[in-house]
């Protein structure tokens, strides 16, 4: 971005500007599209994902807005901008009514990191997968804050839960990205990307096991941090009302979902960028733009499938009790990333430059491992469907 | 710019500071507490230390404060103050922050600052995680063993007793 800022500064329609200031439009402007687009994905995905779950469940989801009720999440946010912003008596007023910012701020700085392509990111920083584990630690304070101005036991409780499970499954997460740090000797985002290829096997999923097992680590404890099913004890509706967010109302609640279904997106980018690939393309024309628009759409589908699995999760997985969730961090989480990042540096000491038959060899594994699931799932549909009706109106 | 930037991330860290040692609700102190660790990051910014500067966020707000919370949260009626250490009255207090400011000022008045230019933001990581294997590697191992006996510590003086 700062390549693009001096090229406006020197060329462009900022010529003559002083720098500082021209530096501060570029960033509000960025700052700008990049809120626009996070509006957007957010929305979308909270229309997709009751859709999805519908589909999972039998049922029909949101359908009227729009053509299949696409701009459902555009309706949703109008309603929520008009009604009452109501503030509890009893709460304590100014952290009731900053508690959604905080936590809005910690998960929009993480998007500075978000790699969307070569050269499409905001800041590379040289620190940048430290930056986004640390940024996103302001959306807890932000839960706490609001559990706690609320005033009210099932907030309280919510926040309480929430900042527990956070803070624990920081450590398993924290670890098992150093799989892939020592692998690249960088904590730059575009550094990790770079290291890795278009072909599936020069990701660092199947770079070699040790990284096989800390993406799985990885992904279940980033479900964990970002308050998803099976792990969503902090709202869970069925014991805790709303949980932390029990007496929102209106703009106020409707910002926290937003950093609920933007967050789904961070982890599938991370994870993208950290074990999939990130924007990796081969490099099939001269065209920087349509390169660049390619590596975009080609970051973006790769990260949104993610998302969708972690839908996915959430309409078949029942929630776990907050004894589970904490035994399966401490007991088997923890120890199982320490001792897979010691046989990663082991592996890195022996095998400096990589070491080809294993990554194709975890590559074949890793087909074979989805051919399986898919077996297993068409042998289930195939026995279902009797008894199954996709048009559930009909 | 950058002077007005500095000031204003200065100025969080100190009003943030005085938020902690000031405010009467316990909770106010913990949340000025966060603006005074996200300043000093920003600090850490500016002396061009990346690594730090996130590490600060990531350990302080993301690890210390959190806990600090927790703690205050768990307390039943944390918000009604009863200070039970009456020995000593205000006023010696105020004499001995009197001193501790004078001759605090004294010693930044009369300090020979060494004035830098702004230095360009180059990659630190490298350089802390070579001097931690290397050079200071026994300083190092010595801090986790002590780190590490502390935790066995703190988890054998919270723990419940079993009795067979």
């Amino acid at each position: 971005m700062q390549q693009f800022a001096d090229y406006l500064l020197d060329e462009g329609i900022l010529a003559g500007l002083p720098k500082s200031l021209g530096y501060a439009l570029v960033i509000a402007f960025f700052a700008f599209v990049l809120l626009n687009f996070i509006m957007l994905v957010a929305g979308v995905t909270s229309w997709l994902e009751r859709r999805v779950w519908a589909r999972i469940q039998s049922r029909v989801g949101p359908n009227r807005v729009g053509p299949q009720g696409a701009i459902q999440w555009l309706a949703d946010g109008i309603k929520n901008i008009m009604k009452e912003d109501i503030v509890p008596t009893a709460a304590d007023k100014p952290l009731f009514k900053a508690a959604p910012y905080l936590a809005m701020i910690g998960f929009f700085g993480a998007w500075a990191c978000v790699p969307f392509g070569d050269g499409l990111i905001i800041a590379d920083l040289n620190v940048g997968v430290l930056y986004i584990t640390a940024v996103t630690g302001l959306v807890v304070v932000g839960i706490l804050m609001a559990g706690w101005s609320s005033n009210n036991k099932w907030a309280l409780l919510g926040g309480m839960r929430s900042a527990a499970q956070i803070v624990s499954y920081e450590i398993p997460a924290a670890i098992a990205v150093n799989a892939v740090i020592v692998l690249t000797g960088t904590l730059s985002m575009q550094g990790i990307i770079r290291a890795q290829g278009w072909a599936p096997w020069n990701w660092f999923l199947f770079d070699n096991p040790f990284t096989f097992v800390a993406f799985f680590i990885f992904f279940v404890a980033l479900l964990a941090e970002g308050n998803r099913t099976p792990f969503d004890l902090p709202e869970a509706e069925s014991e805790l009302v709303a949980g932390a967010f029990t007496e929102y109302s209106g703009l106020r609640s409707l910002l926290f979902f937003l950093v609920e279904w933007g967050n789904l997106y961070i982890i599938g980018a991370l994870c993208t960028s950290l074990f999939l690939g990130g924007w990796q393309t081969p490099h099939f024309t001269d065209n920087g733009f349509v390169l660049g628009l390619v590596q975009f759409v080609v970051f973006f589908l790769k990260s949104y499938f993610l998302v969708f699995v972690a839908m996915w999760i959430r309409a078949t997985l029942p929630r776990v009790r907050v004894d589970q969730l904490m035994s399966l961090c401490w007991k088997y989480l923890v120890p199982i990333s320490f001792v897979n990042l010691l046989g990663a540096m082991l592996w890195v000491v022996a095998f400096p430059h990589g070491f080809l038959p294993a990554r194709l060899g975890m590559f074949l594994f890793g087909i074979m491992v989805t051919i399986y699931f898919l077996m297993r799932v068409a042998f289930h549909l195939r026995r279902a469907r009797p008894e199954m009706s996709w048009n559930p109106i009909a | 710019m950058y002077a007005a930037l500095f000031y204003f991330i200065a100025g969080l860290t100190v009003i943030g500071a005085l938020g902690v040692a000031l405010s009467t609700n316990v909770v106010y102190s913990a949340m000025s507490l966060l603006a005074a660790l996200v300043g000093a990051s920003g600090l850490y910014v500016f002396l061009a230390a990346d690594f730090v500067a996130v590490v600060q966020i990531l350990v302080y707000v993301g690890g210390i404060l959190i806990l600090t919370l927790f703690a205050i949260l768990l307390t039943h009626q944390i918000a009604e103050i009863q200070v039970s250490n009456r020995s000593v009255g205000r006023l010696p207090a105020l004499g001995l922050v009197v001193l501790l400011g004078l001759a605090m000022g004294a010693a930044i008045l009369r300090a020979p600052w060494h004035v830098e230019p702004l230095a360009a933001a180059t990659p630190t990581t490298y350089g802390i995680g070579d001097s931690f294997l290397n050079q200071y590697l026994l300083p190092f191992e010595l801090a986790s063993v002590v780190l590490l006996t502390a935790l066995v510590g703190a988890i054998v003086l919270s723990r419940k007793e079993l009795r067979e």
